[in-house]
């Protein structure tokens, strides 16, 4: 070894410029290792929309159907329950449903019952908070974990969020938002089809 | 030539009439350090002799882990990662796999015990100051070992594919998606589809039974290194390197063999006393390890009416749910508070005090304008992540609970009850009063930490002694 320490610099730039080069091939081989665990083509496929009936459909009662893997409730409200919607407005987050138009509410479900007819409410039955299926609390009046002056809707079971029977989340509850309604439009009188919203 | 020589291990020459044996070890020490790792780590790692109750907890955890990897690698004979078969394939392994269901109930109480003795290991590094210098660092990778670990029990728990399964993962996965901006790609890209599903369940599987598990056993073996460099502290806090014997060893230390082996054996026999009962007459716990929700098969379209994750994560989940927007306001005036007291109270340079409140500032904007949800994972989050700061915010004069001030001791016994307090309002249904003592607990645990600096140094400590204390039997 010798004694001369001097750098042999363009040694050191071809080390430099090396290194770089295997970095540059590293992260170029990450990318499809990354990219690999992104939803794939077949799931991505799965979006597709679906029709349903809902001839069958009392007042009061409500269907559940599955659109991309998440429940969609349909629910046939009573005249008593439209009534309801516009009492609770003052204790609701966001009764006119401004928040996140976009994502949760088309422009045609941007009114105080969220549909498109006053007693048919779509929505998707996943709590706004942390995805668990809220449960239906139609009956009006006190009981467990709902306030005395309750007037029906649904409660979410894992953190005690409730909505209102148009899916609006009442204020000061972990959940931020609304239920999303879905893209969603009438075939005929009772067929709808959920997951588009374009004339045909 | 002769410089490199010096540094390689010399060639040892062993009599030819010694025992075969010996001289098989020979030939594999010149080659391998094993006789150097054995002297390092058990007959000659001195370890102080007044280890108590406590102590037995850190080879509980490593006979947990390999009962875990072991019964692991049996049960991944018989499961399926496929979402319409892995429940099947559970119960398969439950009833028709011989003597599958004591491997299943091994693996599923193991993970329980992990936690338990996992929290007790870790509340022996709390009283007695094992994190202390020089220690930071055995600490912190045992702070890493605990967050590995709940993403092994978690991605663990979606396999069976029960309902419980399912919505604790759709829960906790959701949780990523309340991270501003990135959040939706962020929890698209790891359950890999819109909804949790066979995507999820399968790279859940591949990072319980390989990827994680590589890091876990790493980190052990980190942990441990790490411990042996600066050698084991103990119930009195008394370096015992500082008094040595003529040959350098420890006065109050012995050999890990044969002594603390020994000592652990016992441990382990009592340990699996507790252990084989719970496998043969209560597997499921009443609910805690195994609960009952999740003997019902994954229902995309119904969340169970009452959700609740397993017992060991209940604590932080109470931290979760405590963060509702009133909470959120609260952080607000509490962030703004501190930074006046800052401001008004300390001796610290105006340069510094602004940043302070403009921080707080920020901080609270922030707060203000965010959802309350993303909060809530913050303080989930930091719950853990605070922990990893243990070892700078502790000022206390001295190491060990028993020779800090006395009312020391009802700080750590509160921060217990607290700590089990929040566990039980983790299992149970959100109620207002609930809501309320889980906000002041978790008020409490991240007081205890961050105001540590402060109150740790309140009070008279003891004298400590100059060797440990210890009576022989």
């Amino acid at each position: 070894m010798s004694d001369n320490k001097s750098i042999d610099s363009s040694k050191r730039t071809w080390l430099i410029a090396t290194s770089c080069a295997g970095a540059v091939g590293t992260v170029a081989t990450a990318i499809p290792f990354a990219s690999s665990i992104q939803p794939s083509e077949r799931a991505k496929a799965a979006g597709a929309s679906i029709e349903v009936d809902i001839s069958g459909v009392k007042p009061g009662e409500k269907i559940t159907v599955e659109w991309r893997g998440k429940p969609v409730w349909i629910v046939r409200r009573t005249p008593e329950q439209v009534a309801a919607l516009g009492q609770v407005e003052g204790q609701l987050a966001d009764p006119q449903s401004q928040r996140k138009p976009s994502e949760l509410t088309p422009d045609y479900a941007r009114n105080q019952a969220r549909s498109i007819k006053p007693e048919i409410f779509v929505g998707v039955g996943i709590c706004s908070h942390l995805g668990c299926s809220p449960s239906d609390k139609f009956q009006p009046g006190a009981q467990a974990s709902l306030p005395d002056d309750w007037t029906g809707g649904f409660l979410c079971p894992c953190h005690g969020s409730t909505f209102d029977m148009a899916g609006r989340v009442y204020k000061n509850k972990p959940a931020p938002d609304n239920l999303e309604v879905p893209p969603h439009m009438y075939l005929s009188d009772n067929r709808l089809l959920i997951g588009e919203d374009k004339k045909a | 030539m002769i410089e490199v020589q010096t540094n390689m291990a010399q060639f040892k020459e062993i009599s030819p009439n010694a025992p075969m044996a010996d001289k098989l070890l020979n030939w594999v020490d010149n080659r391998f350090p094993a006789s150097k790792l054995y002297k390092e780590h058990l007959s000659e790692y001195y370890a102080p002799k007044n280890f108590n109750f406590f102590y037995f907890f850190g080879s509980l955890a490593m006979l947990v882990l390999v009962i875990q990897i072991v019964t692991g690698i049996f049960l991944v004979m018989h499961y399926k990662p496929e979402a319409s078969m892995a429940f099947a394939s559970v119960e398969y392994i439950m009833r028709d796999v011989p003597w599958g269901w004591l491997i299943r109930y091994m693996h599923s109480t193991g993970a329980s015990a992990f936690f338990v003795v996992v929290y007790l290991h870790m509340f022996r590094g709390l009283i007695y100051g094992s994190y202390r210098q020089p220690r930071e660092l055995v600490w912190i990778f045992g702070c890493t070992i605990f967050l590995c670990l709940m993403a092994e029990a978690f991605m663990g728990y979606l396999l069976p594919w029960g309902q419980m399964s399912y919505w604790g993962a759709q829960v906790i996965v959701n949780l990523f998606s309340a991270v501003p901006f990135i959040g939706p790609d962020l929890a698209l890209l790891i359950r890999g589809d819109f909804v949790v599903g066979d995507a999820t369940l399968n790279r859940f599987f591949s990072f319980h039974v390989i990827a994680v598990p590589l890091v876990l056993v790493g980190l052990v073996a980190a942990h441990i290194i790490a411990l042996h460099e600066v050698g084991s502290n103990n119930p009195d806090g008394v370096e015992i390197k500082a008094k040595k014997d003529a040959n350098g060893i420890p006065l109050d230390g012995i050999p890990f063999h044969p002594y603390y082996t020994v000592h652990d054996i016992f441990g382990v026999g009592v340990f699996l006393i507790v252990f084989c009962s719970i496998i043969f007459f209560a597997p499921e716990l009443g609910g805690y390890f195994l609960e009952y929700n999740n003997f019902i098969p994954a229902d995309p379209l119904k969340t169970p009416a009452h959700i609740a994750p397993v017992w060991y994560f209940t604590p932080y989940y109470s931290m979760l749910r405590a963060i509702t927007s009133e909470m959120v306001n609260v952080l607000i005036v509490i962030a703004l508070g501190s930074a006046a007291w800052v401001a008004l109270k300390t001796q610290l340079s105006v340069v510094v005090k602004g940043a302070v409140a403009a921080a707080a500032v920020v901080v609270s904007l922030m707060m203000f304008s965010i959802d309350a949800k993303f909060w809530g994972v913050v303080v989930m989050g930091g719950a853990v992540v605070i922990l990893f700061f243990l070892p700078w915010l502790d000022h206390c004069e001295v190491k060990s609970i028993r020779y800090k001030p006395e009312w020391h001791k009802i700080m750590y016994g509160i921060f217990v009850i607290n700590f089990v307090v929040l566990a039980y309002l983790g299992v149970q249904p959100p109620s207002h009063i609930g809501e309320r003592v889980s906000q002041v607990g978790t008020l409490f645990y991240f007081g205890f930490f961050l105001l540590m600096p402060w109150w740790s140094k309140i009070g008279q400590t003891k004298v400590v002694p100059e060797r440990v204390v210890f009576q022989a039997h």
